[in-house]
């Protein structure tokens, strides 16, 4: 059963310039592990060296943040958008900025 | 690649930051993305969530909260991100980055700027000393995450 992956413009680059692909899937998981194998390359701006999702990468299914839901587990049907989001966050180097 | 932005745009950028001074300011670069320049049409200022230290904590924690606060990090509301971009699609406009300010810091790329970045967004930033509002780069993320290019800025 596909589910449809909208990928975000900084990262079609890793897809053939596609800005959707359809996965089998029937979690979260196994919708960006069957996504990060077909696109090998996108796997680094997604997942940390131990493997984890990185911290400022989101995954939404339809309007909803999978931390919010099942994360990982996160059950799909054949109808949900799953949509990755990055957090926008930065700054300048650390500092202590106690007086 | 480049970035090009018109004089109003810089302008905008450069008035929030002195605004925010000693906070850090942030917002959103929209516009057409051709082969070889991104072309900036509108820059939206959005709010420092980091300000809001127990929702933004939710989102995105700091590892360091007694060194870390809006004066050195900032966090864009993911509400606010997800609707102006949807507002930006439905227009025909596409995001091409964001900007924030470094506060008495150079206007360089921090190691945890890299950290939280993908390729191809422009990431500009700006360098406000002692509240005016001083030297403006931008940068993109190198594809194998290690470092940042220096990204020419167009008028």
């Amino acid at each position: 059963m596909p589910v449809k992956v909208v990928i975000p413009t900084p990262l079609r680059q890793y897809t053939g310039k596609k800005d959707s692909v359809e996965i089998e899937a029937k979690t979260v998981g196994e919708a960006l592990a069957g996504l990060t194998s077909r696109y090998s390359d996108l796997r680094k701006h997604l997942y940390n060296e131990e493997g984890k999702l990185r911290s400022f990468v989101n995954v939404y299914v339809n309007d909803e943040d999978i931390r919010f839901l099942q994360k990982d587990l996160t059950p799909l049907a054949e109808t949900d958008v799953v949509s990755i989001v990055p957090s926008i966050a930065g700054g300048s180097v650390n500092r202590c900025i106690c007086s | 690649m480049a970035i090009q932005l018109k004089a109003d745009h810089l302008e905008s950028i450069r008035t929030h930051g002195a605004r925010e001074y000693p906070n850090e300011c942030c917002g959103m670069l929209l516009g057409h993305a051709g082969d070889a320049v991104k072309e900036v049409s509108e820059v939206v200022p959005l709010r420092n969530i980091r300000h809001d230290f127990t929702r933004a904590q939710e989102l995105l924690p700091l590892e360091d909260p007694g060194r870390e606060s809006e004066k050195n990090r900032f966090l864009i509301d993911p509400q606010e991100q997800l609707r102006v971009e949807k507002d930006a699609r439905a227009r025909g406009l596409d995001v091409l980055g964001y900007y924030h300010s470094h506060p008495d810091h150079p206007a360089r790329p921090s190691n945890y700027d890299r950290e939280h970045a993908w390729p191809w967004y422009s990431y500009i930033i700006l360098s406000v000393e002692q509240g005016e509002a001083s030297e403006l780069t931008s940068w993109v993320l190198s594809g194998d995450r290690l470092r940042f290019d220096l990204e020419p800025v167009k008028l």
